[in-house]
């Protein structure tokens, strides 16, 4: 069993939690994800490890269906049944220059640690972080301590710029070299933006989202199309050269079950209300 | 668990599947097919042992179990010796007496069956173990404590089987496994009706109960790094082959289309047949073409049929050249799988990005008379579209790279298997290797063998320093 030390609402859906997971805490290194399973019955689902803090890591999640609603009523003191990790592929740090690390909404939770250790490998790392609104905006005074310059945006102007992540990259590109980008967010949201780096030839990686399993390279599910080739996300991954990525493939495949996630979630809220909201330990 | 019931007569003309549950019953279910010998049986089963002075059996088993020996208390109706004997060489009994290959192992070389019927030892050593399991299990000794610490990675059925071996020699052993389960193959790809999880989870325990430590959850090479596996005094590699093939045909990608492990996996470890009370989904085809002709294509086939599919099975050669143990190819047929042989898939058809359809290929040089494993060729204009809505790709896995490729200096084969001499040494001296991800895929009991034999060496190692 994996304890939560502290389990914070950070905005609207948006949830962050320290999980004491001493070998996950004691590898852990930027890019990387944990998978976790709440209990007998329920299912595996990954979740980026944003930050780490002695035996503990810490996820942020946002809920959108039945497992992460149901993780969302849980307690510090509460424990998750399985987690395991650190798993996929570190990012590529190195000493590139200048930095951009990008997040888009829940992506936004990727961003601390990629930003973190570009920093301390001597670049110059610039943020942008955005979101629908102000009030769905995470981590802001965390990026803000780490980077070296960071951008706000928001959809409806309600802070920052008014606008998307890729026009502030558009423009930075414009003016001054950088020399390699991450994008980190919806499926969408990384698309367009990784678009914005092609004309500039600068290298961009993307963190690829698809259903997983188990995590480790033995089912294909989290399979994608990168540069022609089949690559499973899980261990190939999860971050991949954004040119490359098939990404109308992957909102294909994530779409996989959307028909039983309906049924699952309902189910929950129904039994959530029989149970009254307090009670909220599965059973 | 289906208990020792069986249909009764029979059983001692051979036939395996005698004590089976009738096909139009057991598709509506996931508990076990073949409900195993009654006393009565096994007893008058046992009898028929010629008790040979030089066992030929003994030699076809690859843990090297003493057959007459368990054979002849089981005749004498004396089980709790039978059960001491069978696992003095084999911690797993009820596992491997249910799915072993005993045609082509022990029972393939048994005296008898140049005469009459090779004696089941199979369904005998199934009996035995499930006896015992129903009556209190003993344990067998262990060593004093040598000191030694010994970390096995993975936990199939070749790192159990090492594990229990090094334990009982008094070292103290630590399995890593990345699931949340324990089991390897056992666990998330045979399925229920073959392989009752009840029966993998009592003689794992008793593994445990030997003393190892099992820490799942701990994916060797990201949550132990490969300084503090070497750290141990000896470390025995069994991650299996567990990474799946996929064809290379257009339309792989399409929603519907599994490999064998994903779809396996979701039913066996996660139940998603029992979907929504367990979380995990799975799509549930109305028609489905599993590809391949092995054990994996027969249990991916049974399994969408038990997920109230139509199931198509393809495979480029004909019915006898499949890999499948017969008695699992039988299982499919009576269960109402339609064979496509001499077939071979070219393509997957799909609308909106899911499986309509898929398109495939007669073969030529492909059946019995076929001289040798001649390569199967297409027939062209022989092109036909089979209508399905979801692929099952069973057409095999090579050993997991995941680990192997992280460790420096170790020797790798040429299709991605640790290298390894007879007794699982690696090119790394304190570092062994055995079951798939040293063979590449292979059966429960040539994995068990094989770390049986690493076992033994990494003890005399560990004696001599
Ligand atoms: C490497 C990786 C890192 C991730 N990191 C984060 C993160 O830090 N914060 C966060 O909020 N989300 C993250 N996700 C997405 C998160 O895993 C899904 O939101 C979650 O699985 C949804 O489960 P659910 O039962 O609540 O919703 P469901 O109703 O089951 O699904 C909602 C959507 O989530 C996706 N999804 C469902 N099951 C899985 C699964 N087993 N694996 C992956 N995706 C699935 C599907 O696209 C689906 O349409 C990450 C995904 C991956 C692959
Ligand atoms: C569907 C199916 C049906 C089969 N039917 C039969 C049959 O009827 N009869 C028969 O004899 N054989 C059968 N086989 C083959 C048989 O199951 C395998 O040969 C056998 O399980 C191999 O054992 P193993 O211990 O080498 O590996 P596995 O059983 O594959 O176990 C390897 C374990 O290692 C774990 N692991 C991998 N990497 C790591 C890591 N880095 N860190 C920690 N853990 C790790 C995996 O999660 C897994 O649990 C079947 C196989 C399949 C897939
Ligand atoms: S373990 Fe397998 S090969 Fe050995 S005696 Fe038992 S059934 Fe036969
Ligand atoms: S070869 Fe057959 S008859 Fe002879 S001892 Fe073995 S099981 Fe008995
Ligand atoms: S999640 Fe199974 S291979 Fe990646």
């Amino acid at each position: 069993m994996y304890k939560i030390e502290a389990a914070t609402k950070l905005a609207d859906r948006v949830y962050e939690y320290w999980i004491r997971a001493p070998q996950v805490a004691q590898h852990a290194r930027a890019g990387q994800f944990v998978i976790l399973r709440l209990h007998e019955a329920g299912e595996r689902i990954p979740l980026t490890i944003s930050a780490v803090r002695g035996d503990a890591v810490r996820v942020i999640f946002m809920t959108v269906g039945k497992t992460t609603e149901e993780l969302a009523t849980l307690r510090a003191g509460d424990s998750i049944k399985d987690v395991v990790g650190p798993l996929g592929k570190p990012s590529e740090i190195e000493n590139y220059g200048t930095c951009c690390v990008i997040g888009g909404g829940v992506g936004i939770a990727s961003t601390p640690l990629i930003a973190r250790e570009l920093k301390e490998a001597g670049n110059h790392v610039i943020g942008i972080i955005g979101a629908r609104s102000a009030d769905l905006l995470i981590l802001e005074d965390e990026m803000k301590e780490i980077c070296d310059d960071l951008y706000i945006t928001t959809d409806d102007g309600s802070k920052g710029v008014h606008g998307f992540a890729a026009d502030v990259l558009k423009k930075l590109l414009g003016e001054q070299k950088i020399d390699r980008v991450w994008i980190i967010g919806p499926a969408i949201m990384m698309k367009v933006t990784s678009g914005v780096t092609v004309p500039y030839g600068v290298k961009t990686y993307v963190s690829l989202n698809p259903i997983m399993v188990d995590g480790t390279g033995m089912c294909g599910s989290c399979r994608v199309t990168v540069a022609g080739e089949t690559k499973f996300a899980c261990v190939d991954g999860p971050e991949f050269d954004a040119h490359q990525v098939d990404f109308v493939e992957l909102m294909q495949r994530q779409r996989i079950y959307t028909g039983q996630e309906k049924v699952s979630l309902e189910r929950f809220a129904e039994h959530r209300c029989r149970c009254g909201e307090g009670g909220h330990h599965h059973e | 668990m289906s208990g020792l019931r069986s249909t009764g007569a029979g059983a001692a003309k051979g036939a395996t599947t005698m004590s089976d549950r009738p096909a139009d019953i057991r598709v509506k279910d996931f508990r076990e097919v073949d409900c195993g010998l009654s006393a009565d049986e096994a007893i008058a089963e046992a009898e028929r042992c010629l008790q040979c002075k030089k066992p030929l059996c003994v030699r076809g088993c690859p843990v090297g179990i003493d057959i007459p020996a368990f054979v002849r208390e089981v005749a004498e109706g004396n089980f709790p010796a039978a059960a001491r004997a069978l696992k003095e060489q084999n911690m797993l009994p009820a596992i491997c007496g249910r799915v072993c290959p005993q045609e082509t192992q022990c029972e393939g070389v048994c005296i008898l069956g140049n005469k009459e019927t090779s004696i089941r030892i199979g369904a005998i050593e199934r009996f035995v173990a499930d006896w015992e399991r129903g009556n209190g299990p003993e344990l067998p000794e262990v060593a004093k404590p040598t000191g030694k610490r010994v970390a096995v990675v993975g936990s199939g059925p070749a790192g159990l089987t090492a594990a229990a071996e090094l334990a009982r020699a008094g070292h103290a052993v630590t399995i890593f496994e990345s699931l949340h389960e324990a089991g390897g193959v056992l666990t998330y790809g045979i399925p229920a009706f073959r392989l009752p999880k009840d029966v993998v989870r009592a003689e794992l325990d008793q593994v445990l109960a030997l003393g190892v430590r099992l820490k799942k959850n701990h994916l060797v090479g990201r949550s132990v790094s490969v300084d503090e596996l070497l750290g141990y005094d000896a470390v025995f590699l069994a991650t299996g082959a567990g990474l799946p093939a996929f064809m290379g045909i257009p339309g792989e990608n399409l929603n519907g289309v599994y490999s064998a492990n994903e779809f396996l996996t979701r039913v066996n470890l996660m139940h998603a047949e029992a979907f929504p009370e367990f979380d995990t989904p799975v799509l549930h085809g109305a028609r489905v073409a599993v590809i391949g002709g092995g054990n994996v294509a027969m249990d991916s086939a049974r399994v969408a049929r038990r997920l109230g599919a139509k199931v198509s099975l393809i495979y480029r050669r004909g019915e006898e050249e499949m890999p499948a143990r017969r008695a699992e190819v039988g299982h499919a047929k009576e269960e109402g799988i339609e064979f496509y042989t001499c077939t071979n898939p070219t393509r997957i058809l799909g609308e909106q990005c899911c499986v309509t359809g898929i398109e495939c290929v007669k073969m030529s040089l492909c059946g019995v008379d076929a001289s040798g494993r001649r390569s199967p060729e297409p027939i062209e204009g022989s092109e036909f579209i089979l209508d399905v809505d979801m692929v099952i790709q069973a057409i095999g896995t090579s050993p997991n790279p995941l680990l192997v490729s992280l460790i420096p200096g170790l020797e790798r084969g040429r299709r991605g298997n640790v290298a390894v001499d007879k007794n699982g040494r690696t090119s790394i001296p304190h570092v062994y290797a055995g079951g798939d991800i040293a063979t590449g895929a292979a059966t429960v009991i040539e994995a068990m063998g094989s770390a049986k034999r690493a076992a033994a060496a990494i003890g005399a190692m560990l004696k001599e320093e």
